[in-house]
């Protein structure tokens, strides 16, 4: 097994999740290809672990996975108070801020 | 790729894993195809059941690179808990259930074009750089003590930090989502 079969499978999964994250309206969807993008970072970590037979890519991609999951409960929150606020979770109503 | 992929392979001096490989590929085709899925279905819940398969799919990778232990808190992290959160999420902001409004915002032809380009970046990038690298073939499972010395020894401090971060994001997505 090449190292690049993960790689570019992890490029291919990053580049999906940055479509998501630019293309769709709903919020929960966002924070669904936020996650396609965490995951590819994991399995570059990991992939680059096992070649360098260093064990701290594990280790890095264990925070990652723990990180995630806290950004996914407050950005959910975040959802959650728009959608209780505009009625909708569609974020292109969302331009309160827009100048 | 594939095409130069293979002819790699035929240059290799190392024997090559067929079966790891028959497995990584059939992984990789569900993964791809999955992904695909998620940022383009009409139905939220449907997007969710197909990040299922992707997240499976990332575990089933950590699997073949010897990783168990961070395979198995994938399972239980991702699939166990951040996707009864985001179906508790479209459950409690009643997301359109079926495909009557447009999924996409009107630029997703320029969405497609960037993830386009920055796929053919990446992938001349690695290509260029990793073209020759190999997993080991002789790959022994990593040991969960081995691991678990090095979250506990050398990254301490970052694992306590992880966890006040986590106590943290607890406090605030009730203080965000509280109703009053």
């Amino acid at each position: 097994m090449f190292l690049n079969q993960f790689l570019m499978l992890a490029a291919a999964l990053f580049c999906i999740g940055v479509y998501g994250v630019i293309a769709r309206k709903n919020g929960v969807m966002v924070l669904m290809s936020i996650e396609l993008i965490l995951n590819a970072v994991n399995i570059n970590l990991v992939a680059f672990s096992t070649v360098n037979g260093a064990i701290s890519g594990q280790v890095f991609a264990l925070f990652v996975i723990a990180v995630a999951a806290a950004e996914v409960g407050v950005g959910l929150a975040i959802v959650l108070a728009i959608f209780r606020n505009y009625k909708t979770v569609d974020l292109d109503q969302v331009d309160l801020m827009k100048g | 790729m594939i095409g130069a992929l293979l002819a790699a392979t035929q240059n290799a001096d190392a024997p090559v894993l067929v079966a790891q490989n028959i497995a990584f590929g059939i992984i990789a085709t569900l993964m791809i195809v999955s992904a695909v899925r998620v940022v383009t279905a009409a139905n939220v819940v449907h997007a969710a059941a197909f990040l299922v398969v992707v997240l499976a799919g990332v575990a089933a990778l950590f699997i073949l690179l010897g990783a168990e232990f961070v395979a198995i808190t994938q399972v239980l992290v991702y699939i166990g808990a951040i996707v009864v959160l985001f179906l508790f999420g479209i459950m409690l902001t009643r997301a359109p259930m079926e495909g009557t409004e447009a999924p996409s915002r009107d630029n997703w032809a320029m969405a497609g074009l960037s993830g386009f380009v920055l796929l053919v970046l990446l992938g001349y990038t690695l290509w260029d750089g990793f073209g020759r690298d190999k997993i080991p073939a002789d790959l022994q499972p990593t040991s969960t003590g081995a691991l678990s010395d090095a979250i506990f020894g050398q990254y301490l401090v970052p694992f306590e930090v992880v966890s006040l971060l986590l106590l943290a994001a607890l406090v605030g997505a009730i203080v965000i989502a509280r109703r009053d």
